[in-house]
């Protein structure tokens, strides 16, 4: 692949503190090599503004190999950027063109405040997770993993919804900011297999209820969620979480 | 030398651990509820160890510097986790593992350790699928399992190329619901800048939040430090952008003392290094090594494309040097063959410092078996090979695609380039048998500790040592230590120590911010990293190792005088942060020299070019360094070195041999 260099505007949104208003700042970057990831292209732009004596811009990012789910970045109107399946730190700056004016806002949500510049507080996640995404298993009680036979089909499809990095795109990208694909993905993965089983009716009312109260907004299955997923969880686990819920509520 | 004592258990090498279990002293469910721990890090080691003390009844308290411990770095393991559990019928056994995890250590590891470690190994399984971790299976619904490098079973339990997630996940799932129940509280955002000891035990620690910036005092009864390796200390490394070793440089700063620091894993199989913007390496899981040869041209400076270079006029390097392991060789040993071969001007790519990792032999054998089980006659070249991808992707998929996304190249077309990088550190904080430090009730889990994999870890073994010590080790061994603790009251955090801790932090943080230098904390970073892996990474030797020391200290001087760092200490700061790992990063970076140069002989990582067998293969000196060096802070730039004999009663070192 031929290394090019770009010289781009970026446009960031900048903002002190979750108190304080918050406004576009515009920025130059010259000689962005396109085999930088997006978020190299940040550190430059840091370094230049650190080497001013100016504040660099906050944002959150750390495992850099689209898995820790830590970067959440909202370029051009789209959460983690124009590539497919991928997340900002995995986007890498072959996919823009000399001369282009890119801009960077942090996840827009009333669940996800803003705590500086690009990042988020994504809290609400975790406390979704602590209303039941679990298997209430003590460390000790387990039998031998091979004496229940999962079958593969199910195996692959829990693993797939497993496959959720927790990022905050799908509410992001969300004209309600619902969180809903992000609790299917966890739904669909326990009810899927045995060990899920004998909790599924109270993990699904706990966690909705939870995601409710954290004040995610509702799903009216647009599909935005599964197009921005980095990790392309389909919203067919969203069916699941509804059919989940609904037979839940019969009981 | 009278201070070190590993307590490892009398008796029979099968029966300690068991025996251990049965006669430690236990603390009582009503105590437990006034006992408090605090656990800082929240990876495997640190969610299974919070987790695993609050079902026991003891009130946690953990700490993560991300905004959630799901993120932790535990999260990017790829290829497994291995477990002595012979569902393969293959001959493994815990004796297999535990032999194999010992040699793959290249004999500098404790046998007790490791024997516990292949024990406990099969529950780690059991208790992850009980979780809903979804491993892969075969058709049947049983677990699938695939071979690694350095062992010739198929132990390696896997979820893709996502283990580590999938682990963590499950880990994650477990200290939530504790959460929810209210018996660990989480304090995310959060650093852990110092340990606090009252009366030579550690009682507590100093915490920054990192969103508002203050510092906050926590009282525990005993301290966990779960809190990763210290790869980052070579700037480009495959961890994580925060990894860091700032917990457990705190605690050595405050008596623990640091074990084998040079024990580095070069990890043979990332991305190579494209340019000088680059930020972190990333990893292509080992498990490819299962089903890509390695190669690089015969003739040197041969610019063909890969596909165009006839199968004769290529080198298969590790097959032709090692047969009976051929690319399934541990990492060491693959590490530094590339970089000989390299070195040696048969590199490829622009750079030069890359070898092949090709996947056509192996896509074609599986399509023909894919041809035989659909009962196609005479399959084509081309069906062959769409059977044989579909295969490679559903085992590698995820990787391929990473592959695709960072070098803009399609390995299923043409072969993955791939270089060694810093990839894990066997080193860190010394622990005994009872993953306590030589600070009482400070202890060390996963691997900030340095205790199960001597010089060299091998693959699939890091999420099981990590997993093993949160689960099933630290449960039983911390009651040796709490039960003698059930009288002490929780400490109010106005106490002395706790004042003196944190005017000592808040002093270090003013001293950051009021250096107002020239020049970023990256800028440090780099050029310590570039000291590091030019003389302290794969081929180290006395006169490079000297100089680096000298470099460093000089570097650590320039810190203190010309770092800026922009912003304030009372907000966020991300660049504070940076500079305070980065001054530990420094001083740590001396110590790791320090220890290289002391170790004359090459073992597992750690290759004294001194020191090699007329082949060039690492040459172990077992009379004079059949020791853990532990060393003791003194100062600033200054440490005594302690000795931890090792003692082989069962397995009897030899020269590793995987030829």
């Amino acid at each position: 692949m031929s290394e090019k260099k770009l010289n781009l505007t970026l446009k960031v949104w900048r903002q002190k503190n979750a108190k304080e208003a918050g406004n576009f700042i515009t920025y130059k970057v010259t000689d962005i090599s396109t085999d930088m990831s997006f978020l190299e292209m940040f550190d430059v732009l840091n370094e230049q503004l650190i080497n001013k004596g100016e504040e660099p811009i906050a944002f959150d990012h750390d495992c850099r190999e689209g898995i820790c789910g830590m970067c959440s970045m909202y370029i051009n109107g789209r959460a983690h950027g124009p590539a497919q399946g991928t997340t900002t730190c995995q986007l890498h700056m072959r996919k823009f063109k000399d001369g282009d004016t890119i801009t960077v806002e942090p996840w827009r949500a009333s669940s996800f405040p803003v705590i500086k510049d690009l990042v988020v507080d994504r809290s609400a996640f975790d406390h979704i997770i602590s209303a039941g995404g679990f298997v209430s298993v003590n460390t000790g009680n387990a039998q031998d993993a091979n004496n229940l036979p999962v079958p593969k089909n199910d195996a692959d499809n829990a693993f797939a919804a497993a496959a959720c990095i927790g990022c905050g795109a799908c509410v992001a990208a969300c004209k309600n900011s619902s969180a809903m694909l992000f609790v299917s993905a966890k739904v669909s993965q326990l009810a899927l297999l045995p060990q899920g089983q004998i909790e599924r009716e109270t993990r699904v009312l706990n966690m909705v209820k939870t995601m409710d109260d954290e004040g995610f907004g509702s799903c009216t299955n647009t599909g935005a969620c599964e197009a921005e997923c980095p990790k392309e969880i389909s919203v067919e686990n969203i069916a699941r979480l509804n059919r989940e819920y609904l037979m839940a509520n019969l009981k | 030398m009278t201070k070190l004592n590993s307590k490892i258990p009398a008796g029979e090498l099968e029966t300690k651990w068991t025996k251990y279990k049965s006669t430690v002293p236990l603390v009582n469910p009503a105590n437990k509820r006034s006992i408090e721990i605090i656990v800082v890090g929240s990876g495997l080691a640190g969610a299974s160890a919070a987790a695993s003390l609050a079902e026991l009844g003891y009130k946690v308290k953990c700490y993560c510097f991300q905004d959630s411990p799901r993120r932790a770095h535990s999260i990017a393991a790829q290829g497994g986790i291995n477990a002595a559990k012979n569902y393969q019928n293959d001959g493994d056994s815990v004796y297999r593992l535990f032999y194999d995890t010992v040699k793959g250590g290249d004999y500098r590891a404790r046998e007790g350790n490791v024997y516990r470690l292949a024990e406990v190994s099969a529950n780690i399984i059991d208790q992850c699928v009980a979780q809903g971790v979804p491993f892969a299976r075969e058709y049947g619904g049983y677990l699938s399992n695939r071979s690694f490098g350095g062992t010739q079973v198929q132990r390696t339990f896997y979820a893709a190329g996502q283990t580590g997630q999938q682990l963590l996940l499950g880990a994650y799932s477990a200290l939530e619901r504790q959460v929810g129940i209210g018996t660990v509280t989480m304090y995310s955002r959060h650093e852990m800048l110092d340990i606090v000891l009252i009366d030579g035990k550690a009682r507590g620690i100093i915490a920054r939040d990192l969103v508002t910036g203050k510092l906050e005092r926590h009282f525990g009864h005993a301290v966990l430090l779960c809190t990763g390796g210290y790869g980052n200390v070579f700037y480009l490394s495959t961890n994580a952008m925060g990894s860091n070793v700032t917990a457990a440089w705190k605690a050595h700063r405050k008596g623990a003392f640091f074990g084998n620091p040079c024990f580095t894993q070069i990890h043979p199989t990332c991305i190579p290094v494209s340019g000088d913007h680059q930020s972190k390496l990333t990893l292509m899981s080992e498990s490819l090594r299962n089903d890509g040869r390695i190669w690089v041209p015969k003739k040197k400076d041969d610019n063909r494309k890969p596909v165009d270079i006839p199968e004769e006029e290529r080198d298969y390097y590790l097959e032709r040097r090692y047969p009976a392991f051929g690319n399934l060789v541990p990492r060491d040993v693959a590490s530094r063959a590339a970089k000989e071969r390299c070195d040696a001007g048969y590199g490829v790519g622009t750079s030069k410092m890359a070898v092949y990792l090709d996947f056509t032999f192996n896509t074609m054998r599986y399509g023909r078996i894919e041809a035989n089980k659909l009962g196609i006659q005479n399959p084509s070249e081309a069906e062959i090979k769409k059977l044989g991808k579909e295969v490679v992707k559903e085992k590698y998929g995820n990787l391929f695609e990473m592959y695709e996304k960072i070098t803009g190249e399609n390995p299923y077309e043409t072969p993955m380039r791939i270089y060694p990088a810093v990839h894990y550190t066997m080193g860190g904080l010394w622990v005994d048998y009872e993953l306590m430090t030589t600070v009482p009730g400070l202890y060390a889990l996963g691997e900030a500790n340095f205790s199960d994999h001597g010089a060299n870890r091998l693959g699939a073994s890091a999420l099981m040592q990590g997993l093993a010590d949160g689960y099933f080790v630290i449960p039983y061994t911390i009651g040796a230590y709490l039960s003698g603790d059930i009288r002490t009251k929780s400490i109010p955090t106005d106490h002395p120590a706790f004042v003196d801790a944190e005017k000592k932090v808040q002093e270090q943080l003013d001293k950051l911010m009021n250096i107002k230098g020239m020049k970023s904390v990256d800028h440090f970073h780099k050029k310590l990293g570039k000291i590091m892996w030019d003389k302290c990474g794969m081929g180290r030797n006395e006169k490079g190792l000297t100089e680096a020391i000298s470099e460093i200290r000089a570097l650590r001087e320039e810190f203190w005088k010309d770092v800026r760092i922009p912003g304030t200490q009372n907000e966020m700061n991300l660049e504070l942060e940076k500079a305070g790992r980065v001054a530990d990063f420094i001083e740590l970076g001396e110590l790791m020299c320090m220890d290289a140069l002391n170790r004359k002989e090459s073992c597992g990582g750690h290759f004294r070019e001194e020191s090699q067998t007329e082949e060039g293969e690492a040459k172990r000196d077992d009379d004079k360094f059949s020791y853990v060096s532990a060393w003791e802070y003194k100062g600033i730039g200054s440490f005594e070195m302690h000795k931890e004999e090792l003692v082989f009663d069962v397995v009897h070192p030899s020269q590793r041999s995987y030829k």
